[in-house]
């Protein structure tokens, strides 16, 4: 059991409010991790730390043995860390393809080749990436649903097109910001077995979740945070039974 | 080709064409310039200097363009710190401080402008250089350059955050449309004959503006059409000739009220 991230004593403040507080958590490689708390517990905050959104006040982040504290967003892509949004963050002036192309940007050159292929009737990158993009639609179950713009589709349909353009880049670690919101249970479980087949392309998630019945059932781990503290670790059946999870969820018993 | 005054007419709509597109390629990236009359005035006097001393304007051309596209990349760097509105107020700086320099640039000419400028700008030319630009445009529009550059204007975190080097496609896009700035200051000069600071004002950057709002921002024909119509309009019809800025500003807030897409809307691309 290798580990693929690495979260060290990470602390982040916001002027005088602390989000993050000496978080330490290690996401093993080829599992589902799950990040659970109650509202205002930091998930957020550590996610996008953890992709490079923002940067860390104190502490250190490891991927693959390699420490990349500080690095921005975009270096953070490349190394392999994708990511969705919360809320959603699609983009509107692209088609549904378009949208999923972009995340294969990264493996499709830089700027010389750019300019080269201007000149190119049908830049080979191009046809590449669209054929990828339109795999990654039919794997997230939109195989039906590319043409047209973003804003066209349900919301459920948003939240599956930011995890196809995430899953684009051929990620190793994918970041799920409450990928279930909104859904109906029909929809959570559909969303449940997507993850679990995104799991056994070799890939490992990292999930923030509130959907306790879909994390329980599919988190292989658990950390739980509560006022930007690790209050608990461990595997799904022993955090149920967490005195100290359960007193921050309903509280204490006096 | 067309005859004197037609000739000298469709050169002028070609050289705000140019114009157009050196605005609509940062526009597509969301970076607003109301400073490209500056760009303009670099290719045009790099350019005169050089035809004036005897230099060919397949020289000048060039020369005229690259150190335009050179100073989009000194004032960008800094420049693409900020956002909307306060890099609209940047780039405006930007324009007035390369009109007050060559209006004090005794070399160049100074207040007294610059005349002499040889006649070079040949309609051919002039029509192949848009060609050129509009190719560009619409060849970035379904590549991987130009969608990075819709994603950062509709949303740059996650545009960062899906692996695009915010820096380096703002960079780009800022360049080279200050870059065909250049070539629209450098046909220009060839063909008024006679250049002056003034020429390259603020009003010359809000035409340009103009031309892009009107013709259609996410269309890259849209320039085209906005420029043609805003260097048209006035001389077909005389009353819009005398009233020009009081029409066009009036045209703009009409356009932003019942068509704020422009002229042409966005091309639906799969």
């Amino acid at each position: 059991m290798t580990t693929l991230l690495q979260v060290t004593r990470l602390t982040r403040r916001f002027g005088g409010y602390t989000a993050l507080a000496d978080v330490g958590c290690d996401v093993t490689a080829g599992t589902i991790h799950a990040l659970i708390g109650p509202n205002g517990a930091g998930k957020t905050t550590l996610f996008n730390i953890v992709s490079g959104v923002l940067r860390p006040t104190a502490g250190a982040l490891v991927y693959e043995g390699r420490d990349y504290t500080g690095a921005r967003a975009d270096q953070v892509f490349a190394m392999g860390i994708a990511r969705n949004f919360q809320q959603v963050r699609l983009f509107k002036g692209l088609s549904v393809v378009e949208n999923v192309m972009v995340g294969c940007h990264a493996r499709m050159g830089g700027l010389l080749r750019d300019l080269a292929n201007l000149a190119l009737p049908k830049p080979a990158t191009e046809a590449a990436a669209r054929r990828r993009a339109l795999e990654m639609l039919e794997l997230v179950g939109m195989g039906s649903r590319t043409k047209g713009l973003p804003q066209e589709l349900t919301l459920v349909d948003q939240r599956r097109l930011e995890i196809a353009r995430a899953l684009a880049s051929t990620p190793k670690l994918l970041l799920l910001d409450e990928p279930a919101a909104g859904m109906n249970p029909t929809e959570v479980r559909e969303l449940a077995s997507l993850v679990r087949r995104i799991v056994a392309l070799g890939i490992t998630v990292l999930l923030v979740e509130h959907h306790m019945r879909f994390v329980m059932a599919i988190a292989d781990t658990i950390t739980v945070l509560s006022a930007g503290r690790v209050i608990a670790q461990g595997p799904p059946d022993v955090i149920q039974k967490d005195e100290g999870v359960i007193a921050a969820y309903l509280g204490a018993a006096q | 080709m067309l005859g004197g005054y037609w000739d000298s007419v469709a050169i002028f709509v070609g050289i705000n064409v140019l114009m157009g597109m050196s605005l609509y390629i940062p526009m597509a990236a969301g970076l607003i310039s109301l400073g490209q009359g500056g760009f303009m005035a670099i290719g045009a006097y790099t350019s005169a200097m050089l035809t004036k001393e005897g230099f060919s304007l397949a020289l000048a051309l060039p020369a005229g363009a690259g150190l335009a596209a050179l100073a989009g990349l000194i004032v960008g760097a800094p420049a693409l710190r900020v956002r909307g509105i306060y890099l609209m107020i940047l780039t405006l700086g930007f324009g007035e401080i390369v009109r007050v320099f060559f209006l004090n640039f005794e070399p160049t000419g100074g207040a007294t402008g610059l005349g002499g400028i040889p006649p070079l700008s040949q309609l051919h030319w002039v029509v192949l250089a848009c060609a050129v630009a509009i190719f560009i445009a619409w060849r970035l529009r379904g590549a991987r350059l130009g969608r990075a550059m819709i994603a950062i204007h509709e949303d740059d975190v996650a545009a960062e955050a899906m692996g695009i080097r915010l820096v380096t496609v703002k960079l780009f896009a800022f360049a080279l449309g200050a870059g065909l700035a250049g070539v629209a200051g450098v046909f220009y000069a060839h063909q008024a004959l006679y250049i002056d600071a003034n020429q390259f004002d603020f009003s010359r950057s809000a035409l340009t503006f103009l031309y892009v709002v009107l013709g259609g921002p996410a269309n890259p024909l849209g320039p085209v059409a906005g420029a043609a119509l805003v260097t048209l309009l006035p001389e077909f019809l005389r009353v819009v000739a005398d009233w020009r800025m009081t029409f066009f500003g009036a045209l703009l807030v009409a356009f932003a009220i019942w068509r704020p897409d422009g002229l042409l809307p966005a091309p639906r691309f799969k």
